[in-house]
């Protein structure tokens, strides 16, 4: 017994019977249910298209690690060939949608109970686990034996730990298990600026690092304030969302304790070589909004958030997407100074 | 009598066989061009070209043409 429960009884289930079971969910899915007008097509069940398997990769998380690894490759000090640069960040890309599809076969029964996720191809009936592992498994190893040949092992070792610690590390061990999840787990979302800077260097340093912590120490306030409003989601599947096992006071206090962690390191990151004043303008900025924010977060009560929907939550989150964009986007603007003779401290 | 030759089923699974066939394609051309660049990162040619099988005069040592 592994503690996971059957999404169509409630029930825990061992790994064997859950397999079974979502292949009986699967067949018989509504979903298949189509009006056909060939009476000899009745039983033929959904074939998924390419859009399908394209879904398992989770194209929008992909979008974000491609932003991020493409900052550390053209903020690092060693030029890479275009097309090489290319060819390594569509390998990371490749192996973040391939972690992706893993974990939505991993967590197919969860995903089924959830808003958000229950049109995810499996639990919407459209692609078979079974398919969903395939894909990940395979694409875990075409992307990361292609970014060793294209670029270096230390790249392509970085990308296969990645792939490693969202898969196994997050959604097999921490998901279900700790409140905590996100914030080790997070580290998964992280390492692709690292990894793009591996490519062009082949080596990590102080910079890389602290473009890590910047992702790994941002991850934990912007979810939390997402699952503040979204917080039935999880309650329902079972996840150990921190608002559940620890209350949303708990929650409040702990996002200001991030952001205040998360502040040093985004400041930090611009007194090393690939800050400068334009970055370090836009640090400051954007660490007092969501500082702001999340300030404005701890003070409230669960009455504050049901007389407004939580408006201030809901801002908060949105800030923590710009916060990140504006960070990277302001590394990518320093490099482009510096190679312009300009820029940088 | 028509014969029909396809059946329903290529019909059914057109966008997955145009999907595979573009990634297949895909894939050929990053191969193709990884190995371009990967030898032009050589440097100059005549540094490293060798026989190949097949005999070169215009790679043969001076000497060696003169004897």
């Amino acid at each position: 017994m592994d503690g996971r429960t059957d999404f169509l009884t409630g029930q825990a289930v061992c790994n064997g019977a859950l397999q079974t079971n979502i292949v009986r969910w699967v067949l018989t899915h509504p979903y298949w249910k189509v009006p056909m007008t060939d009476v000899s097509m009745q039983d033929t069940p959904y074939e998924a298209r390419m859009g399908d398997y394209f879904a398992l990769l989770k194209p929008r998380v992909m979008s974000l690690v491609v932003f991020t690894a493409l900052v550390g490759l053209l903020v690092a000090p060693v030029p890479v060939h275009p097309f090489i640069g290319f060819v390594a960040i569509l390998c990371i890309a490749v192996g973040a949608g391939a972690s992706g599809a893993l974990n939505m076969w991993w967590d197919a029964d969860i995903d089924a109970r959830m808003r958000r996720t229950a049109g995810r191809p499996i639990p919407s009936g459209r692609v078979t686990p079974g398919e969903a592992l395939g894909v990940g498994l395979a694409l875990s190893g075409f992307a990361t034996v292609l970014l060793a040949l294209a670029t270096n092992f230390l790249a392509a070792f970085l990308l296969a730990f990645t792939i490693f610690f969202y898969a196994v590390v997050y959604s097999m061990w921490l998901k279900r298990t700790t409140p905590q999840n996100i914030v080790i787990g997070g580290a998964a979302g992280a390492f692709p600026p690292m990894i793009g800077w591996a490519v062009a260097t082949g080596s990590v340093s102080l910079e890389s690092t602290l473009m890590f912590a910047l992702i790994f120490m941002w991850t934990p306030p912007h979810f939390w304030a997402l699952a503040l409003f979204v917080k039935s989601d999880y309650g329902n599947a079972g996840v150990p969302m921190l608002t559940e096992t620890h209350g949303r006071d708990a929650t409040r206090k702990h996002i200001i304790i991030y952001t205040l962690l998360l502040v040093p390191v985004a400041l930090g990151l611009g007194l090393t070589s690939i800050g400068g004043p334009i970055y370090m303008a836009v640090a400051v900025v954007m660490n007092a909004w969501f500082l702001k924010g999340a300030f404005d977060i701890y003070r409230r009560s669960d009455a504050d958030c049901e007389a407004d929907k939580h408006s201030v939550e809901i801002k908060t989150f949105k800030v923590s997407l710009y916060y990140l964009f504006l960070h990277f986007g302001a590394l990518l603007v320093e490099a482009a100074l510096r190679h312009a003779g300009m820029g940088g401290w | 009598m028509a014969i029909k030759v396809e059946h329903e089923l290529h019909a059914r699974r057109k966008g997955r066989n145009i999907g595979v066939f573009l990634l297949l394609a895909g894939f050929i051309a990053i191969v193709f061009g990884l190995t371009v660049v990967k030898v032009l990162q050589l440097g100059e040619a005549s540094q490293f070209e060798k026989f190949d099988h097949v005999a070169r005069p215009q790679i043969v040592p001076e000497e060696e043409v003169t004897q």
